[in-house]
């Protein structure tokens, strides 16, 4: 048994090594190791201090596991048996004392953090700022550029010199937005808006996608994120503006039908109010807002069926 | 007049349901056939289905959860198979078809393969350790089997006529509701949910019950065995976690069959009502879950290093703290809901605070081990690679509850490898080292061990095979429940987990192995076990004989001490002879608790198809069965003392005739 307990233990131990080592090479690529944006870099740097904090337990943890299996094992074993020994004051002091110390560190993270990265925090002013919403769909996103009157679908496209500040709402079941190399996720929800702000580094096109499973589509319901040059941005928006394809209620209904793998698609002008006309069409009642509290108020202008 | 049933409800229309469907419809077959060929169907009757003897009904939960393991495993290979090969193809599994499958998957694999195999162990184990003959309430023992069991039917009925729920094990809405999910499927999966659900919260009861009053008078609670303890803890999670989920439920179900507006998009209802009652019994599951195989550890730990428990004070109160605190911390499944920083830092921190009285648990079985005389049995084996994986479980937990950094994580298949590291190391290792363990117990025979090993290093092979691509896949951006993907650089991922997929069913098939060669080789006299203490055990359930007297203790035993069976040991009483004997009561069988599991069956059936009348008929049964049973009189019937008394003497003959001491098995 012993044979086999080794020969089967250096196997694992090897096949482990080597899928290490492949997996450190190709993750350098991640868009999660390797963030573009400032909030997905600080999510990403917290993950990595709560991981090295928490290596203070686990790695004695591994080496007496080990140690211990191999010193006091009843074949061959060099360790002295003591069968009545099971207290030891000192020994539990230690054990309770350790983690907890570990665990207030990381609750002092989490608060810090937690509201150091609220997604719905501005992240700069308001002129710097590019105001997107986004409606949820089956299985694809519409975005909606206010202040510009425009709208595209599954290509969430801004200026890499600005943040984007989204508002989310879901014209079907409920829908999770997340781009990992920017950082946050948040849930879209029928008749509930929700919001997101973030920003990226650097021009760039980043892999978005819904993580909340939908249905027949969900697969394949991504989209890209293009942070671009202000010309750039300035170009993409006289494009969209020169496709002469208007969204009215009855060509938002159209689209709003159940599609997969929708093509990028512009609208060069929205009705206004269209995004709180999706939102109200769930709710005969006032639609519940799940955020009691106000984020600090930065916002300039009303919208919506908030009060202010 | 059948509802919705039609003939286009049978699987015709693919060839994988078809297949699928065909190899439940044969097995069924098959085990129909054998137990008519071979004449068993009385025996198995009035010997096992009608019986309210809880070692029995255990072993019948765990057949039930080695059944459902199967399938609900033959489902991961079939989801590793379609991700290992669908990059921008739709692989073999057509998106609904895949849906159904890891709906399926997380359903049995929480509800009908961890539930039964959990309360199987306990029901054969708790008992025994607390030195009673039988449980608090043994009629509702059996009535809770049979619900687990019908809800299991249902999922497997699922297979062959109409369609599984494609909502995952969840079922989240409104994607749930009748607005999206038209079909059968989720309410197949609400019904069998809500079923089983009400078995597991008079499986609550009845052990709350069962450890506070049935234990020997002598047994103080800190004299309880460890395994004891956490069951008490599970209990009580039990009655108290299980009313929200059957309650949430019946209220989907509500929504779905009557139109009520709980959790819809429109009218004011709200998903997220449901997400949190959901999770509100789904976070206290996990530990239900997982505190029966943390008492499976500690005792096979204390065995194993033959050595005392260390920390024993310390471990029962880590137990209770984790009881307590987990049903604080049900909102950090849905940080990304939109709930505010302060909400979120305080689940936060909630989720991290357990973290401390778990970490003390691990240490304590670490500290058992120093200065032991370690065994490596395949119930130790299994230990020990839960010690080693289940800490980078708890790590990457821990990254999990900071709620800015599960905004990256939430929903990937970093969640996935994250909750499969503390449920496979967590709870099934537990279950496979309390299977390992306890099985001379329970059947008087042992396991063999080469087999066992065996199991077990492809298990945990397999398992590092298959888990750590998935963290890494959460690195890469890859979101759980995808049946194909766009992006070539997840594909090697997908492979390698595959691989891993094949060596956890290699594990399965030693598994297999091992319990036949174990059967086929039962009357072999090394594998006999006529002492009924073949690892010299330290509690009483190693008092009785292998398998225990349908009374299990002919004298109720005295307990002075932790370890009450090592002491009785040491003191040389514990096999004094136990004379003069008395009459015992114990429950008769009835069969009423296979026909409530029957009607909830039927019943479940008939809702999920609208066959109205079947539904009315149903109750009308199950109402009648209640009657009956309430009126009758002669529930229990009288063991008497002279059966007991040649019983025994047999039984100490057999041990002094024996060669083995007690425990020398392993010396």
């Amino acid at each position: 048994m012993k044979h086999l307990f080794l020969r089967a233990f250096i196997w694992g131990i090897s096949l482990l090594g080597l899928l290490l080592v492949v997996a450190g090479c190709s993750l350098q690529t991640s868009p999660i190791a390797d963030p573009k944006g400032p909030i997905a870099l600080m999510e990403r740097d917290l993950l990595y201090t709560a991981f090295f904090i928490m290596l203070i337990v686990v790695i004695p943890v591994f080496i007496m596991v080990f140690w211990f299996a191999w010193r006091y094992r009843a074949k061959g074993g060099s360790g002295e048996y003591k069968p009545e020994w099971s207290k030891s004051r000192t020994i539990e002091v230690f054990v309770w004392s350790i983690p907890t110390v570990i665990i207030i560190a990381l609750g002092y993270l989490v608060w810090t953090y937690s509201h150091l990265l609220d997604p719905y925090k501005k992240i700069a002013a308001p002129e710097n700022t590019i105001n997107v919403q986004v409606i949820a769909q089956d299985w694809k996103w519409l975005f909606i550029y206010p202040e510009l009157g425009i709208a595209s679908v599954n290509e969430l496209a801004f200026p890499a010199d600005k943040a984007i500040s989204l508002k989310l709402t879901s014209d079907t079941v409920m829908n999770s937005f997340l781009i990992p190399a920017l950082g946050g996720q948040i849930y879209a929800m029928a008749g509930m808006t929700t919001q997101l702000n973030l920003q990226a580094n650097e021009p760039g096109r980043f892999r978005g996608r819904n993580t909340q499973y939908s249905g027949d589509g969900y697969s394949m319901q991504f989209f890209d994120a293009v942070a671009m040059t202000t010309q750039e941005f300035e170009d993409w928006v006289a494009n969209v503006k020169a496709q002469s394809k208007p969204l009215s209620t009855v060509t938002y209904n159209e689209l709003a039908k159940p599609s997969i793998e929708h093509d990028v698609e512009f609208f060069s002008w929205v009705k206004p109010g269209l995004f709180e006309e999706v939102l109200k069409k769930y709710a005969r009642r006032p639609a519940p807002t799940l955020r009691r509290h106000t984020p600090p108020p930065t916002q300039t202008n009303c919208e919506g069926n908030k009060p202010c | 007049m059948l509802g919705r049933l039609g003939f286009d409800s049978l699987p015709f229309y693919s060839p994988v349901a078809f297949g699928g469907a065909s190899v439940t419809v044969l097995g069924g077959l098959a085990v129909f056939v054998l137990v008519t060929y071979f004449g068993k169907w009385r025996y198995f009757w009035e010997e096992w289905l009608t019986s309210l003897d809880h070692k029995r009904i255990g072993i019948m939960y765990i057949v039930l959860a080695l059944i459902m393991l199967v399938r609900g495993f033959v489902d991961a290979l079939m989801m590793r198979a379609q991700q290992a090969i669908a990059l921008n193809n739709n692989g073999y599994l057509a998106p609904e078809h895949f849906d159904q499958v890891f709906s399926s998957h997380g359903t049995i694999m929480i509800f009908f393969m961890a539930m039964p195999f959990l309360t199987g162990l306990v029901n054969i184990v708790v008992p025994q350790q607390i030195g009673a003959r039988d449980v608090a309430f043994p009629f509702m023992n059996s009535i809770s089997l049979w619900l687990t069991a019908a809800g299991a039917a249902l999922v497997m009925v699922s297979l062959v006529i109409g369609k599984f729920s494609t909502a995952g094990w969840t079922g989240y809405p409104p994607y749930s509701g009748a607005l999206y999910s038209p079909g059968v499927g989720v309410d197949y999966w609400v019904w069998a949910v809500l079923i089983s659900g009400i078995g597991s919260t008079m499986t609550g009861i009845n052990f709350i019950v069962t450890i506070i009053k049935c234990r020997t008078p002598s047994m103080r609670l800190m004299q309880m065995p460890l395994f004891t303890w956490t069951i008490l803890c599970t209990s009580a999670l039990m009655a108290f976690a299980f009313p929200a989920l059957t309650v949430v439920t019946a209220m989907l179900a509500l929504d779905r069959v009557l139109e009520f507006h709980f959790f819809t998009n429109a009218l004011g209802g709200n998903m997220m009502n449901y997400v949190n009652l959901f999770w509100i019994w789904g976070h206290p599951e996990v530990y239900i879950l997982i505190l029966p195989a943390f008492g499976v550890y500690s005792e096979v730990t204390a065995t194993f290093s033959q050595k005392r428990l260390f920390g024993y004070k310390s471990l029962v109160y880590a137990t209770a703290a984790i009881t307590i605190l987990s049903f604080s911390v049900w909102l950090h499944h849905f940080f990304t809901m939109g709930s505010g920083p302060n909400v979120n830092a305080v689940f936060g921190m909630a989720t991290m605070i357990i973290a401390v009285p778990t970490g003390v648990k691990i240490f304590d079985w670490v500290f058992t081990m120093y200065k032991g005389r370690i065994i490596f049995h395949p119930s130790m084996l299994f230990t020990i690679g839960f010690l080693i994986t289940f800490v980078i479980g708890g790590v990457s937990g821990v990254l999990l509850a900071i709620p800015p950094a599960d905004f990256l994580m939430h929903n990937s298949t970093f969640l996935v490898a994250h909750f499969h590291n503390v449920l496979i190391p967590g709870a099934v290792f537990g279950y496979f080292a309390g299977f390992q363990y306890w099985f001379p117990k329970a059947v008087g025979f042992k396991l063999n061990k080469k087999w066992g090993v065996r199991s077990f290093w492809f298990w945990i092979i397999g398992f590092y095979v298959a888990f750590m691509p998935l963290y890494a896949l959460g690195f890469l951006g890859m979101t759980r429940r995808m049946e194909r993907y766009e992006l070539a650089e997840w594909q090697p991922y997908l492979m390698v987990a595959a691989l891993g997929a094949l060596f956890v069913l290699m594990g399965i098939i030693c598994q297999g192995m091992q319990l036949y060669v174990s059967i086929r080789d039962r009357d072999r006299e090394q594998n006999m076990d006529v002492t009924g203490d073949p690892y010299n055990g330290r509690t009483l359930e190693w008092q009785t004989s292998s398998p225990p007297a349908e009374y299990n203790f002919a004298k109720i035993p005295e307990v002075r001490e932790l370890d009450a069976f090592w002491d009785m040991k040491q003191r040389g009483v514990a096999y004094a002879p136990q004379a003069p004997y008395e009459d015992i009561h114990l429950p008769r069988n009835t069969g009423i608790g296979v026909f409530l599991g029957g009607l909830g069956f039927l019943l479940g059936f008939a809702v999920t198809w609208y066959i109205w009348w079947l539904v009315a008929l149903c109750f009308i049964g199950i109402l009648t069965c209640l009657i009956v049973r309430a009126s009758q009189d002669h529930t229990f019937e009288i063991i008497p003392a002279a059966e007991i008394e040649a019983h025994e003497t047999a039984r100490f003959k057999a041990l002094a005739e024996h060669k083995q001491a007690p425990g020398d098995f392993w010396s």
